[in-house]
């Protein structure tokens, strides 16, 4: 950084500056590449364990108890048992790295192909959840800082310590006892209708956006009848998380000069809540909302699980169920390499967004 | 306290501003803090909700009042009333004594994770900010990846790889839940690491595990003993999940998330099979939640509100 000072006097300096620049970024880059890679290779070396660890004997569920000792011995040696334990690990990250996952018992399809056909209904419930999530949170987050220790402030916070207290999966069952049995406002289990099953052919994958492609009205509003209870349920869970960020972030910045400062200038409170104060932490929230999308992930197994939805959440769950390893696993680590992706793009969008962060 | 309470009394003791003592010191410090903990409504009565869970574990024999196992088909799916305050389930078991012995296994799972998990994030974290360089890279990295996974799907491929069961839940949940405590210790040992009290410890040549465990452990204490606080809520919500999806405690140990997974076919006619478990989740939830929010004002007052 001395360079830095000295720029005015020598004209060269300035490419330098940018050269050091350059390379401090590019070292940064690199570092963080490096710790990204020994992070995946962490978490398939803690899937290979875990699915080592299983007491239940690969071979027994594969050739039935009633099998020969030497059947037994050739699909022991078939599955690599026989062989050292790193070399068992260089065969199980081969075959994931070229995206064999295995086959499923439950369906007889390879698990990758499962995955992909279930992931959309996840994804659709967990994006309108954060919609809602980040819809209330925010605005929540921000009138209980600005009304810090009144009574809008204690119902927030509150409302959120509940939310946070909550069983997902109880919230769930209330929400249909209440919703579905008595008041008959929500549609019930699953995506759609029993009757509109199938109806519609996946485009995207996403019912409610498919629906509207093909001009299914009915099928969208069954769909959307479906939908906002669960996702209600996931998104208050990240509403109280979010909301909790938002006021901290919020109070912060309130007690900066700035905003003393704006204030003696006679700026409307709005407009130094939302102008000034708002501004400056939209940066992060962006990486918290990062971060409480893959807290969805985790929600939804629950809730997938209660409103027998037919995502990522409700195909883990009924696969550890039967046991089937190799589907769990395949689970697991996507979910794994998922939350290691939201972290690297919450990231980079605090690096592109914040300009304090780059230099450093 | 004796030979000083005879020249003053014990209000001037906890009060007085010229501290005579050590001990004088550490009971006005005591005082101070159970004030300002006793200042706080939502905590106490945070506090007030786990001493009742406690005692109810305690003292379910008596509590009870019924066999927390004993069917009774003849009164199965009863609605709450005289006989069966919280009504009866699909085998006309009584929920609420179910409920008071379940408090039994949600407590047995919140100590036993918590006995585990702090003593190894303590270990983890304080050597990883001590000695850094290349033991601080390793401990966190391997941190890092086990915080890559959501806590639940990790618990859940655990529970699923070592088979259902409590004891298996408290591993499975353990796994998890280190990792935060690791950072906190972490954190709290970098802080200290290169004060003055340190270098002079070291230069009288103190090894370093007596200054980890005389000078670093009592500073990283407080606030691990209110990072646990806040993670039984947690704890407790991750096994009574594990417990709903059947990876916890097996029927018919009276489990609150078993007990709310097994009324979900009875629910649209019976609300109560399914309401008053998890009722019971929420409530001690939110306890540990307001009560270690308490805790920490108190404690670890850099980290409050």
């Amino acid at each position: 950084m001395g360079r830095r000072t000295r720029r005015p006097a020598k004209c060269r300096g300035s490419s330098n500056v940018h050269a050091n620049q350059l390379r401090t970024q590019l070292t940064d880059a690199s570092k963080f590449v490096g710790s990204v890679v020994v992070t995946l290779f962490g978490l398939l070396v803690l899937t290979f364990f875990i699915g080592r660890m299983m007491p239940v004997d690969p071979v027994l569920a594969i050739v039935g108890d009633e099998a020969s000792s030497a059947t037994y011995e050739r699909v022991y040696r078939q599955l690599g048992l026989d062989q050292p334990l790193y070399v068992q690990f260089f065969r199980f990250v081969s075959d994931i790295l070229r995206g064999d996952f295995g086959v499923a018992l439950l369906t007889g399809r390879p698990v990758i192909e499962d995955i992909a056909r279930v992931f959309p209904a996840t994804i659709e419930l967990g994006t309108i959840s954060i919609i809602i999530g980040t819809g209330l949170g925010v605005p929540l987050g921000v009138l209980a800082a600005v009304r810090r220790n009144k009574w809008p402030d204690y119902t927030v916070r509150f409302f959120s310590l509940i939310a946070y207290s909550t069983p997902t999966f109880w919230f769930g069952l209330m929400g249909l006892l209440v919703f579905y049995a008595f008041l008959g406002w929500s549609g019930g289990s699953g995506r759609v209708e029993i009757f509109y099953t199938g109806l519609v052919e996946p485009i995207t994958g996403f019912l409610l956006v498919d629906s509207i492609l093909v001009g299914e009205w009915d099928v969208f509003w069954s769909a959307l009848r479906n939908i906002w209870l669960p996702a209600v349920v996931l998104g208050l869970n990240s509403m109280a998380y979010i909301s909790r960020m938002t006021r901290s972030f919020m109070m912060e910045q309130l007690s900066q000069e700035y905003i003393i400062t704006a204030r003696v200038k006679g700026l409307s409170q709005n407009q130094v809540i939302w102008r000034h104060a708002f501004r400056n932490i939209r940066v992060q929230l962006v990486t918290i909302v990062a971060l409480a999308y893959g807290g969805l992930l985790e929600g939804a197994v629950l809730v997938e699980t209660v409103f027998s939805w037919p995502g990522f959440g409700g195909y883990l769950t009924s696969n550890l169920m039967i046991g089937d390893m190799n589907a769990v696993m395949a689970c697991t680590l996507l979910v794994g390499v998922l939350f290691i992706a939201l972290n690297i793009l919450s990231d980079i969008l605090y690096r592109v967004f914040d300009p304090r962060t780059r230099s450093a | 306290m004796s030979e000083n309470s005879s020249s003053m009394s014990l209000r001037e003791y906890l009060s007085s501003d010229t501290v005579t003592s050590m001990r004088q010191a550490t009971a006005q410090r005591v005082y101070w803090s159970l004030r300002a903990f006793l200042g706080n409504p939502l905590a106490v009565f945070g506090l007030v909700v786990i001493l009742a869970m406690i005692l109810a574990a305690i003292f379910a024999p008596w509590i009870a009042t019924h066999d927390p196992n004993a069917q009774n088909l003849s009164r199965a799916l009863q609605p709450p009333g005289e006989e069966n305050w919280l009504g009866t389930d699909e085998l006309g078991r009584d929920i609420f004594s179910r409920i008071v012995y379940g408090s039994r296994i949600s407590i047995y799972i919140v100590i036993l994770v918590s006995v585990i998990v702090a003593p190894v994030g303590l270990v983890v974290g304080m050597a990883a900010g001590y000695f850094g360089g290349w033991v601080d890279r390793v401990l966190m990295r391997v941190t890092d990846i086990f915080l890559s996974f959501p806590s639940l799907i990790l618990a859940l491929a655990f529970a699923a790889a070592l088979g259902p069961g409590i004891e298996n839940a408290v591993i499975a949940i353990s796994l998890t839940a280190w990792p935060s405590i690791a950072r906190l210790a972490r954190a709290e040992t970098l802080t200290m690491r290169a004060s003055d009290f340190i270098a002079a410890a070291q230069v009288s040549g103190a090894s370093a595990l007596r200054i980890l465990r005389r000078h670093i452990l009592p500073i990283c204490v407080p606030s691990v003993i209110v990072r646990i606080t806040l993670n039984m809520a947690g704890v407790l919500l991750t096994a009574a999940g594990l417990g709903f999806l059947g990876l916890g405690a097996q029927p018919p140990t009276p489990e609150w998330g078993a007990m709310t997974s097994a009324g979900r076919r009875f629910m649209i006619d019976s609300w109560w099979v399914v309401t008053m478990p998890g009722m019971a989740i929420l409530v001690v939830a939110l306890a540990f939640n307001l009560f270690g929010d308490g805790l920490r004002d108190v404690l670890d007052p850099r980290q409050s509100r």
